[in-house]
């Protein structure tokens, strides 16, 4: 089956990893700004991994005929130093119209403090000032619920942000409701042991049904398994679920709302293309 | 969108996955236990969600999942960004 992983930090990831998941079917797949592990010393730094998301890691994806999208912004962790983190926000509008980027993410919380709410409201002035989709990052474990309330919070008080053109992530049983009721798209990340497995996220989508909501492998430097979606895929063909219904979670909703992004130019996998990549037939 | 399977079929696939899981959660509790120190740490904090935890798997509703997520949740504070006075980190309030 065709799948896309919405978010997949590639840059952590070996080009053997991108062979892998284009053989399980992955064709398309996104992938966030985020934490590398370390704060970074300058927004040049930032300059230089915008560089990578957009040049060097659509390079890499193509060479295994996966589409490689992306989404640029200062992370919640490093938006703790407001001035750096107003510093990087300067950088971004330098990469907007790179061919493959969607929108201003992944943003949000980590730890729920004042810095990091200062700077998420102004990535999503941002993003409103440019027409941007928003992918928003929820915290970990025992900070998440509070987190997500406060993210809802904080968008709902901007007019502006329509929820339909944002995507809440990390969502699991306890604030999956939190992000949908308020009419955001969002996704379940399935990891080893923190935020959710194959078998919860199936259980989710038992439970809540297959609107705006889809799946990630959040594939990256810590344990995490790039093929997790397959896994997913596998669990709800166990449990007697339609292909239908699972090509809506792991393809169409993915494709329905990345189609808002200004630059989405996505070539479907059927779609034959000539020697200079365009569409003859579909 | 509704389970597939019905109750008998699900018991039959995760039936041994619990028992499993079971075994693991008292074998960790045995081994912080019997590690030394072990009698002190019976009141820790997270010890004791951990028995809060397991007494809300043995209780019943659909909810348990989200009921031990919310367990280890922090409380989230109503009208946090409504406050008036200025933040002492330098933060901007709005």
């Amino acid at each position: 089956m065709y799948y896309i992983d919405p978010h997949v930090h590639m840059i952590s990831r070996v080009t053997d990893d991108y062979e892998r998941m284009a053989r399980m079917g992955c064709v398309a797949l996104s992938e966030p700004a985020f934490w590398a592990g370390f704060d970074r010393g300058s927004d040049e730094s930032f300059r230089d991994y915008f560089r990578q998301l957009t040049g060097f890691e659509p390079t890499r994806a193509a060479a295994v005929g996966i589409q490689h999208f992306t989404w640029l912004c200062i992370n919640a962790k490093e938006a703790e130093s407001v001035s750096l983190a107003r510093e990087v926000i300067s950088v971004i509008p330098e990469f907007l119209d790179r061919p493959n980027v969607l929108g201003i993410g992944e943003i949000g919380l980590n730890k729920n403090t004042l810095n990091e709410s200062t700077i998420f409201r102004e990535q999503v002035d941002l993003a409103m000032k440019t027409r941007e989709l928003i992918l928003i990052h929820t915290p970990h474990l025992s900070d998440k619920f509070k987190g997500t309330r406060m993210i809802v919070d904080m968008l709902l008080e901007d007019p502006r942000v329509e929820p339909e053109r944002v995507l809440i992530d990390h969502v699991e049983e306890h604030t999956v409701r939190v992000a949908r009721d308020e009419g955001f798209w969002c996704a379940m990340t399935l990891y080893p042991l923190t935020k959710c497995t194959p078998a919860r996220a199936v259980d989710i989508i038992e439970m809540y049904g297959d609107e705006r909501i889809m799946v990630n492998s959040a594939g990256d430097w810590g344990p995490s398994n790039p093929l997790a979606v397959p896994d997913f895929i596998m669990e709800m063909r166990r449990r007697g679920h339609a292909d239908s219904k699972i090509k809506k979670v792991v393809y169409d909703n993915p494709l329905e709302f990345f189609r808002q992004a200004r630059n989405f130019k996505f070539v479907p996998p059927d779609t034959v293309l000539d020697d200079e990549r365009t569409v003859i037939a579909k | 969108m509704t389970a597939a399977l019905a109750a008998n079929a699900v018991l039959d696939r995760v039936y041994l996955e619990i028992r499993c899981k079971l075994l693991d959660v008292a074998a960790c509790l045995d081994r912080v236990e019997r590690a030394e120190g072990g009698d002190r740490v019976q009141s820790d904090p997270r010890l004791m969600q951990i028995k809060q935890g397991i007494g809300i798997l043995s209780s019943g509703q659909l909810d348990r999942a989200e009921r031990i997520q919310m367990l280890f949740s922090d409380a989230y504070i109503a009208n946090w960004n409504r406050r008036e006075k200025p933040a002492t980190n330098g933060a901007e309030r709005r």
